[in-house]
């Protein structure tokens, strides 16, 4: 039988990918131009029995967010930038905690309230920093609405896989966009549910890390009882300052992520086996660099496109390969100069590493990465 | 159609450009099995104000969503006119509501004037279908897709009481444009 297809925006295949996944919650605060996203999932999520709240506000719609998923729900909330800032103290506490969720950040121009029409990427690294301390940060980077459901599948896969936050973050461009979705049959597409506990509720430890890097986690409010906070705590989950304690944990819940790259990375390549010029861009950029790409080949000039799928962990093997072969890696972002620091970072000097950004609210366009390309060369 | 085609349509919020995309984007993407990608602008404003909706078609996967030279550009109103009726090819198509758009911007491309909002109003007896006139018209003119797929898109689009509505306001709108394109 043929697929189901249909015409959606990005927001609507973010909310389409949250079902498939098995999402049954929805806390959040509508802002633009995350928005279609709660309202999809406010018509959907009841029918099959789900909870969409909208909440006073974006902090406690955070909150009900870490609360849902700790009762052991698959937990969702939208917003852009204004939002993700106000998230910050409870994204450290998810991170701490290690309450899976998923967040997705529609950005849009900023600081602050910026332009709410206009689209963004400028909020990258605040997706790897955004919250204090140290912690590890997984984000994903979808560039069509096709991979804004599979990423925001792969987005709870990976949440639910190492109890942690992840964020999905893609511009306003691609979140208002529609194109043509293949609706993946079930069981096409992987869904991962949390491991059980494998101990009963009396020898349950919420941080037994010799249950493996990532402890099982039992659902709150079952006869499984234990304490959360966002204090370093001990395994029982009680909050400890012994050293050894400490640093163990701090060590853990950023090695669970370390140790997993090969799970968590996702990048695709064009035409990079024999390019001059890599052009190292994600989101929607990236479709105007493969634009840029293919006009810059007819003119001769070898370029190739690095798109990064996964944005944290930072693509660093891949990236530090790519400045050993070109001559010249072009960061094209919609920003004035943040990913590019990383792959600055990663190049360690071996090629020359530039940015092409833009803030102004139009889209970063093929002609201009060219200019970029043609000027580096 | 190996080579992108790109439409825009212009004109003031509220006046269902964006639809009239949408519309479009679903007769060659989903009935015609074609790659299309629909994208908008718009300010905060929900009603008034410029705003444009463009929608690339293709038979390979679409890169770039967003217009870089434009074969058939829609004007409805004269400040859309102004700020969106630019980057149109050399020979390519302007189509302006002749009621509304005064002075037609100048360029190597040929204009076409429909009094698209009078004849919603007027010959249908709703402005409310001026997007569908105007989608009927863009089609008739272009051949983007084919007749009745506009026509179908159209219909899944709207309820049943308006249905009859709607397929005459597509109908009057791409005989006008075909009349025009010979």
């Amino acid at each position: 039988m043929a697929k189901k297809v249909a015409l959606l925006q990005g927001n609507e295949a973010c909310a389409q990918g949250a079902l498939y996944a098995g999402c049954t919650f929805f806390g959040g605060y509508p802002i633009t131009p995350s928005t279609e996203v709660a309202e999809v999932l406010s018509v959907e999520l009841p029918k099959i029995g789900g909870k969409f709240i909208q909440m006073e506000d974006e902090i406690a719609a955070m909150a009900s967010v870490i609360g849902a998923s700790l009762t052991g729900a698959k937990a969702i909330t939208a917003t852009s930038g204004p939002g993700v800032s106000l998230k910050q103290e409870l994204i450290g506490y998810a991170c701490i905690a290690e309450v899976p969720c998923v967040i997705i950040n529609v950005m849009r121009g900023g600081p602050s309230t910026g332009m709410p029409t206009g689209p963004g990427q400028s909020d990258v690294m605040q997706a790897m920093w955004g919250t204090h301390g140290d912690h590890a940060a997984i984000a994903l980077v979808p560039d069509s609405c096709q991979e804004i459901f599979s990423e925001t599948v792969r987005a709870f896969n990976l949440a639910e896989k190492y109890r942690m936050p992840v964020q999905v973050l893609y511009d306003e461009i691609v979140g208002h966009m529609r194109e043509r979705i293949e609706f993946p049959e079930p069981g096409e597409l992987e869904v991962f549910d949390r491991e059980a506990p494998g101990v009963g509720p009396e020898d349950y430890k919420p941080y037994d890390s010799t249950k493996g890097q990532v402890p099982p986690l039992a659902a709150f409010g079952s006869e499984y009882k234990y304490h959360v906070t966002g204090l370093n705590k001990a395994d029982d989950g009680f909050p400890t300052t012994k050293a050894s304690l400490v640093d163990a944990e701090e060590r853990r819940q950023i090695d669970k992520v370390l140790d997993n790259i090969a799970d968590i990375e996702s990048y695709e390549e064009y035409l990079t086996e024999d390019a001059d010029v890599v052009i190292w861009a994600y989101g929607s950029t990236s479709r105007s660099a493969r634009y840029a790409v293919n006009e810059l080949r007819k003119e001769g000039i070898k370029a190739g496109l690095f798109r990064p799928i996964t944005l944290w962990p930072f693509p660093e093997k891949r990236t530090a390969e790519l400045a050993k072969q070109a001559k010249a890696i072009v960061v094209a972002e919609m920003n004035l100069g943040q990913m590019v620091l990383e792959v600055e970072r990663v190049a360690k000097g071996n090629c020359v590493v530039v940015h092409e950004g833009r803030v102004d609210g139009d889209p970063l366009n093929p002609g201009q990465i060219m200019t970029k390309v043609k000027e580096v060369l | 159609m190996a080579e992108r085609y790109e439409l825009r349509f212009s004109g003031a919020g509220g006046q269902g450009l964006i639809t009239a995309g949408i519309i479009l984007a679903e007769a060659a993407s989903i009935i015609e099995g074609k790659h299309a990608v629909q994208s908008q602008s718009y300010g905060p404003e929900a009603r008034g104000g410029a705003s444009k909706s463009e929608v690339i078609i293709s038979d390979a996967p679409i890169d770039y969503p967003k217009a870089t030279i434009v074969d058939a550009c829609l004007a409805m109103t004269q400040e859309a006119a102004d700020k969106y009726a630019n980057g149109i090819k050399k020979g390519g198509l302007l189509l302006i509501d002749s009621d509304f758009v005064q002075n037609a911007p100048e360029g190597d491309f040929i204009v076409h004037r429909v009094p698209i909002m009078r004849m919603a109003k007027e010959d249908i007896g709703r402005e409310i279908v001026a997007n569908v006139v105007a989608l009927g018209a863009v089609i008739g003119l272009t051949g983007v897709v084919a007749r009745e797929t506009g026509e179908e898109a159209v219909l899944r689009k709207v309820p049943a009481a308006f249905k009859d509505l709607n397929k005459k306001a597509y109908s009057m709108g791409y005989e006008k444009g075909k009349e025009l394109a010979e």
